[in-house]
């Protein structure tokens, strides 16, 4: 469609599970919308499934979504055979549909689904892909060997090396530039009401026709999970230094206390003092609640890469020098068995 | 039944856990060489899903890796657990490869080796890219299964030309776990869900002490070099910029009573409470 490569849409994977859009789409969406405005182009998200010739499809209902959340364009893939996420059905589709296409920019969600689609599909087109990414820009790029200098091109920033280090990753020469983006980083837009969107759907064939998919979903089991900390506005986090699976139940009440949830670092979860599913940090989820309250966390920095963004952060350590304390808004240096006790009377009270 | 070719891909990577001072250079880059290069622990998961299949099965299994000369250390380990033959991808035009022109070169490797099943850590630890093993499977044309906990069966349908192979696989996607049924060849990640790596066997680790791959460079898997290494690798970094903490001016609360009294009213004041 795009004559110039720099016409091309930005594009959102618009990833759905029984027509139940992920809630990481808006993420996507919302950044979407950032870099497409800057370059000037639509946003355009991809919603692949199977109406199964029903107009009361849920996927109906997340089309209409995708344009509150920030789409211009919805691109449906409406076939049978993507009914369930399968790699080489979606894999074809999308591969056929990039080519027919060519967006400049394509997104995914760095979910399970995402992880397993976004590879494929980069390889297939033979372009670059960084996982994981927690922004993306646009920007220049000079390439420091040739001296060429690439206008607008997305800027992939990932936390790399155990978060060590954050990299920014370009691929300016092969287009289209796909990244897969962590949950719970980006913001999504404001919704938007019917009125101001123009919504315009372009329908797709699935061009899966003759294509043999090897896989055959026999069953899946949905996870039920009581815990939910990206949308949690109060975390109440605990590490090693919590000292015992006894003590961290003082964290459970200290979060009963103030309606927050309860997470941990991955030394709490090897160390068997929390459930695997409460684990924040690069390995983990990423949340950026408005309080989180740290006790017992030395601050590696893969766990801070999880956390770092919350709006008010409260540190608890008995150690004075703990990296926590560095990105820490409040720092309370003494015994978590003391001072949560305390804090729990002071909130009791108060409240 | 027929024994099964199965093929593991493998990386030494730094072990990223043990990152401390001496690890990183001023300029604020990884300095690989002050780590302890290990097994990949993910990779380990893949060889131990691979063995499973061989001695529930029967079959061989293949351990291949791209690297430098010194990654023999890890394919001698897998021979120690039961692999049957290795492979050292080694070249220098394989350097500066990112994960497009990772995943040619091994498919390339693996692709000579006609595999039933090929398995892949879910992901390596100093990159936690988890797009080689897709990409694999891509250029291999075959089944793709991500996130691999474990294996239910491996069941041949038909006989001669008409035979087919499948495998119930169970797997985590994320939102739940989902079982299902790919017809081979196809190549699986694992995650350390699937079960921890066997043990050395001692008998093998005296026959295999000192043992060598087969070593082989891009040339002879027929990779295309503008396909390897940089010239092959669409991503480019464009900076590296270490994590330095830079704050340090927190507010400081006493662990009394009073303090953490006050410390609830202002939080409250500020609505973050209450």
């Amino acid at each position: 469609m795009a004559t110039d490569r720099t016409e091309g849409e930005v594009w959102v994977f618009a990833e759905q599970e029984e027509g139940k859009l992920s809630g990481i789409v808006f993420e996507l969406l919302g950044k979407a919308r950032e870099l497409a405005d800057k370059l000037g182009v639509k946003v355009g998200a991809v919603l692949m499934g199977s109406w199964g010739g029903d107009a009361s499809s849920p996927l109906e209902k997340a089309t209409s979504a995708l344009f509150a959340g920030g789409a211009d364009v919805v691109h449906l893939i409406d076939d049978s055979a993507l009914k369930v996420f399968r790699n080489k059905a979606y894999r074809h589709a999308l591969v056929e549909l990039v080519k027919e296409c060519s967006p400049q920019i394509v997104i995914f969600g760095a979910t399970h689904m995402g992880r397993d689609l976004g590879p494929s599909v980069a390889s297939a087109l033979r372009c670059g892909l960084t996982a994981d990414c927690t922004d993306l820009q646009i920007g220049d790029f000079t390439d420091k060997k040739t001296g060429e200098v690439f206008h607008n091109v997305l800027h992939q920033i990932r936390p790399a090396f155990g978060g060590n280090i954050i990299a920014t990753i370009v691929n300016a020469r092969h287009w289209p530039q796909m990244a897969t983006v962590r949950e719970g980083v980006m913001k999504p837009v404001e919704p938007k009401s019917k009125v101001e969107v123009e919504q315009r759907i372009v329908r797709h064939s699935s061009r899966l026709d003759g294509v043999e998919i090897p896989t055959e979903v026999v069953e899946i089991v949905r996870k039920v999970s009581s815990v939910n900390l990206k949308g949690s506005r109060i975390i109440v986090a605990g590490g090693a230094g919590v000292g015992s699976a006894a003590n961290f139940k003082l964290l459970h009440e200290l979060a009963a206390a103030l309606g927050g949830a309860v997470g941990g670092s991955r030394a709490a979860v090897d160390l068997g003092y929390c459930e695997h599913e409460r684990q924040i940090g690069q390995t983990g989820v990423t949340v950026r609640p408005a309080l989180m309250i740290s006790c017992g966390i030395s601050g590696a920095v893969q766990h801070l890469a999880g956390m770092q963004d919350s709006q008010k952060i409260i540190a608890i350590n008995t150690d004075k020098d703990a990296p926590i304390f560095k990105v820490a808004h409040y720092g309370i240096v003494g015994d978590l068995n003391v001072v949560i006790p305390k804090l729990i009377k002071a909130i009791k009270n108060k409240g | 039944m027929k024994p099964y070719n199965c093929v593991v891909c493998i990386k030494q990577v730094p072990d990223t856990k043990k990152v401390t001072g001496e690890a990183m250079k001023a300029d604020g880059t990884i300095n690989r060489a002050a780590l302890p290069a290990i097994f990949n622990p993910e990779d380990r998961n893949a060889l131990e899903a691979a063995l499973w299949v061989k001695e529930t099965y029967g079959g061989t299994v293949t351990v291949v890796t791209m690297g430098l000369p010194a990654a023999t250390a890890i394919l001698r380990e897998a021979l120690w657990c039961g692999a049957d033959r290795a492979v050292l991808v080694t070249d220098r035009k394989a350097a500066g490869s990112d994960t497009l022109a990772t995943s040619y070169i091994l498919s390339q490797a693996v692709k000579r080796l006609n595999p039933d099943l090929v398995f892949c850590g879910r992901q390596a630890i100093d990159g936690d890219t988890a797009q080689v093993g897709p990409q694999i499977g891509e250029k291999l044309d075959c089944a793709v299964v991500t996130y691999l906990e474990k294996i239910l069966e491996v069941k041949d349908e038909g006989e001669g030309e008409q035979r087919k192979t499948f495998v119930t696989v169970v797997r985590d996607i994320g939102t739940g776990i989902e079982t299902s049924r790919v017809q081979l060849p196809a190549l699986f990640t694992v995650t350390e869900k699937f079960g921890e790596l066997r043990p050395y066997e001692m008998r093998r680790v005296m026959k295999y002490k000192n043992a060598e791959p087969e070593i082989l460079s891009c040339d002879d898997i027929g990779a295309e070099a503008d396909r390897c290494g940089f010239a092959g690798s669409p991503t480019c970094v464009n900076a590296i910029q270490s994590v330095v903490l830079a704050g340090g001016d927190f507010k400081e609360v006493a662990p009394t009573d009073e303090g953490i009294g006050g410390l609830v009213a202002e939080l409250i004041a500020d609505h973050a409470i209450g």
